[in-house]
């Protein structure tokens, strides 16, 4: 009885969604990072390429 | 282009490191929740990340309101950031609540007015950014940029408070009695939130200097081509 009851209150096996929620987030940031990152280092070129045009 | 401050180097790499932190704190420190397993421990970052979301809104409101008071157009790239920024952490909010609603509901998506709410609200910011996309000239553009996210953020608080005003089976962890966590949880909860806020604030100064950035090489793209 006592071991059923145990059973009955473990919870349930739910670390693959965990998993996949961290996933997302660490992803979807590490593509905002790196687009942000990219949009600057193109700026800087054309800002170096419109100064030398000057 | 300056390089980049010193405080930004330091809130750059500090949010790293809090984020490491908070990630354990979530994924291993905090216990596990009984009736949801493993799962509930998303809630730490998607409540933090909607908060950086809100906070990215509200940003654009204050900048809206500080150009159309003076015309200034840093006010409009403060806004811009704060709405990309906003649409970024708001979108990891939806979908975390989705994740953590699929094993919990058993549905990935279900139109409780909580998660109706914020959709709407992520959909008229993604429309802020098509409407600037489609005006050239750019005092224009930062006008009814700013008008557009000054109305828009209705849509924000209505979402927050949805919970308290209409049904939902959408979790109220907050109520008048306390937090509905151990304290454990609210160490692990209130660290993610302050980091967070962190690295919020964070990119939004970098999104800023991308925007002061952009702005410069128009500038000099006009000046050249006149």
């Amino acid at each position: 009885m006592l071991f059923l009851r145990v059973l009955q209150e473990a919870p349930p096996e739910t670390m693959d969604y965990m998993i996949l929620g961290y996933a997302v987030i660490f992803v979807v940031m590490g593509i905002y990072i790196f687009s942000l990152f990219s949009r600057r280092r193109k700026l800087l070129r054309d800002l170096q390429s419109l100064e030398e045009m000057e | 282009m300056k390089t980049k401050p010193v405080f930004l180097q330091i809130l750059t790499g500090l949010s790293v490191v809090l984020f490491l932190v908070a990630a354990y704190l979530a994924i291993f420190w905090a216990p596990t929740e009984a009736t949801m397993g493993d799962v509930q421990r998303v809630f730490y970052f998607h409540v933090s990340v909607g908060w950086v979301g809100a906070i990215g809104y509200l940003l654009a409101v204050i900048a809206g309101i500080a150009y159309l008071r003076t015309g200034n157009s840093k006010w409009d790239i403060i806004g811009v950031a704060g709405v990309e920024v906003g649409l970024v952490f708001a979108f990891l909010n939806i979908v975390t609540g989705s994740i953590w609603a699929k094993p919990t509901w058993n549905t990935w998506w279900t139109w409780d007015i909580r998660l109706t709410t914020a959709t709407i609200s992520e959909l008229v910011y993604i429309a802020y950014m098509m409407l600037r996309q489609g005006i050239e000239d750019p005092e224009r553009r930062a006008r009814i940029g700013a008008i557009y996210a000054i109305v828009g953020f209705i849509s924000v608080p209505l979402s927050f408070l949805s919970i308290r005003i209409w049904e939902t089976i959408h979790p109220v962890v907050v109520e008048a009695e306390g937090m509905n966590m151990t304290a454990d949880m609210k160490v692990a909860f209130f660290f993610s939130l302050a980091t967070f806020t962190i690295i919020g604030a964070t990119l939004l100064w970098h999104r800023i200097r991308v925007g002061q950035l952009a702005e410069k090489v128009e500038q000099l793209k006009m000046k050249l081509y006149e």
